[in-house]
């Protein structure tokens, strides 16, 4: 591995089967998935995900529907736990704790890991009360910061502008770009550690698509961000990283240079001309 | 072709205003018919002495509703205040907490209990919830008490619109979508803050709708309460004393026309202000509702 950035645990876990030992990663903000194995109603979902996701990077998962996406997304934020059909197996390993282990609190598992849903979701309530949800469960009194937190995360996504005057009314009210922004300005100010971004521009239109963009690549400075995307291009405008899966198994991945430019399986190369999707 | 789909769109659509303006028509033609009958004595007497006068002596002529009115509001207002937190506790664990064997085994025993018939409430609350007013609960308080009283009326009534309750408001829960509740929970809200603050609030309409319903029936709930609450004429002024709702005074009086004037005139007028009661009472949900929809940006 000339990237040590790029730790890819394919590749480290030939190295695991063939030593028994298990090379310890350069880990802190990174993500390990290690054997993960998702099964819903015993159908077998995600099937032996072995991967590292880097810090401080963008690395978009692309794939035709249905490939398991969202629910490998979901499994990051432990978002199965109350949906008694799906069996989860292996480990999950961020900031070097499996979060699936004994030991771990799932709000804090949840906090660390904001998940933007693929269908924004307004809560019942006003368009500053959602921003200022998540904040406010997790313990922020004080009105002053509670505003401020607010206004800075709706400029944030651009939102602000549009709604200045009437951040009291009702979230439902907004066109369904608009609540995309919201949901993601709501993600964020939980201020999590890593972004886990489910299609969260496929409501908007260009010119917001770019500025979302723009963000997730200053926000990138940060955190560490995995995306979901349909859109080819979209990852190669902002990925570091690509991941292609397809039926439930990762088939490559790799820096969005290489993957684009110089694919090595077939089925990447057929996905990437288009030949299905 | 597209004239045949065009009229068959437009006689499913009459046939349907038809039967949506038959059911208005059937609520119209039950006031009408009870008012008629009602008539005579509201001839004879100013509604306002009907409504308002606590004495009710048929054989001197003197109908007064009062105590009827208050018995029967009194009655359901306990039963309502019982039985609410109760089915909303218990609705919030079977749809968010329980585990699906759990909730199996729950939900088919609740459908029975709401398929059990008043009167075998009736006599089970004479039987335990009397003697237990009478001898445990009542002493406490007030010197005297048969036990046959509004608390024993309001907690019959209460257990019976319990199951309905429960199985209305399970309804009401599980038609939420999923994405809400999911998008709280990534957030990182633990289940209750996600009950609080989310659920509640988005399914406060149908809580209000669901205790319109079963406040509704409780008005109009007959056999149990009647054998339970004293069937006394006066105003009750404490849970121990006996009260006398509408519904009772009309199953306990019906038929047995005795030789009084106005008599059946005044049960009439009974049964219409029971009526009236109801359609207000709902009339008053509605707007409230709406205006809770809007209130609560929902
Ligand atoms: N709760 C569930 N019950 C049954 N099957 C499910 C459930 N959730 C997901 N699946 C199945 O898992 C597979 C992967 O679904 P997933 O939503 O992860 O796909 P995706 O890659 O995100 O697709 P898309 O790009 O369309 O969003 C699908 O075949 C889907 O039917
Ligand atoms: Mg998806």
């Amino acid at each position: 591995m000339n990237n040590p950035g790029l730790a890819f645990v394919s590749d480290v876990f030939e190295d695991y089967h063939n030593k028994t030992i298990l090379m310890k990663l350069p880990s802190y903000h990174t993500i390990s998935i290690r054997n993960l194995n998702v099964y819903i109603e015993n159908q077998h979902i995600l099937q032996d995900i072995n991967l590292t996701i880097p810090e401080k990077s963008i690395t978009c998962i692309i794939g035709p529907s249905g490939c398991g996406k969202s629910t490998l997304l979901r499994t990051l934020n432990r978002m199965h736990d109350d949906t008694p059909e799906v069996k989860i197996n292996g480990q999950v390993i961020v900031d070097d704790e499996d979060i699936y282990g004994v030991n771990v609190n799932v709000i804090d598992v949840r906090k660390k890991m904001g998940l933007l849903a693929q269908r924004p979701c307004p809560l019942p309530m006003s368009i500053f009360d959602n921003v200022a949800y998540g904040p406010r469960i997790h313990g922020l009194k004080k009105r002053k910061a509670i505003n401020q937190t607010v206004i800075q995360y709706l400029q944030y996504v651009g939102l602000w502008d549009e709604v200045r005057g009437r951040v009291r009314n009702s979230a439902s009210k907004l066109s369904i770009g608009q609540q995309q922004r919201l949901c993601l300005a709501r993600g964020l100010a939980i201020e999590p550690e890593y972004i886990l971004g489910d299609e969260a521009t496929s409501a908007l239109d260009p010119i917001s698509t770019k500025k979302i963009e723009e963000m997730f690549v200053k926000l990138k400075e940060q955190y560490t961000i995995i995306l979901v995307t349909h859109t080819l291009r979209q990852a190669k405008r902002i990925a570091d990283y690509i991941v292609f899966m397809y039926l439930g198994k990762i088939i490559e991945s790799g820096s969005t240079e290489e993957f684009f430019n110089n694919p090595k399986k077939q089925l990447t190369r057929d996905y990437l001309s288009g030949s299905f999707s | 072709m597209k004239y045949i789909r065009a009229f068959k769109d437009k006689s499913a659509r009459q046939i349907m205003l038809g039967i949506a303006f038959f059911s208005l028509l059937l609520l119209l033609v039950i006031g009408v018919s009870l008012l008629l009958k009602a008539l005579p004595i509201m001839k004879e007497k100013s509604l306002w002495a009907l409504l308002s006068s606590g004495n009710w002596k048929p054989f001197k002529g003197e109908f007064g509703f009062l105590p009827y009115i208050i018995s029967t509001l009194y009655v359901s207002l306990i039963a309502i205040i019982i039985a609410l937190p109760l089915s909303l506790l218990s609705g919030i664990y079977l749809c968010t907490y329980a585990s699906k064997t759990i909730s199996r085994i729950f939900e088919p025993v609740i459908d029975l209990l709401s398929g059990i018939p008043p009167v075998i409430y009736g006599v089970w609350g004479t039987l335990t919830i009397v003697p237990l007013i009478a001898n445990k609960i009542a002493p406490r308080y007030v010197e005297f008490s048969s036990g046959f009283s509004v608390l024993a009326g309001g907690l019959v009534l209460a257990i019976m619109i319990l199951p309905l309750l429960i199985s209305i408001l399970l309804e009401v829960f599980r038609s939420l979508p999923k994405e809400i509740t999911d998008a709280s929970l990534s957030l990182g809200a633990t289940k209750w803050q996600t009950v609080k603050k989310v659920m509640l609030r988005k399914s406060f309409p149908g809580i209000i709708a669901a205790t319109v319903l079963s406040v509704s029936r409780a008005f109009g709930e007959t056999i149990a309460v009647l054998m339970v609450c004293g069937n006394i004429p006066i105003i009750p002024h404490s849970l121990f004393d006996a009260c006398y709702p509408l519904p009772a005074l009309i199953a306990n009086n019906y038929g047995e026309m005795l030789s009084m004037p106005n008599y059946e005139s005044a049960l009439m007028f009974g049964a219409f202000l029971l009526f009236i009661i109801i359609v207000i009472f709902n009339a008053i949900s509605r707007l409230t509702l709406n205006q809770i929809e809007k209130r609560f940006s929902l």
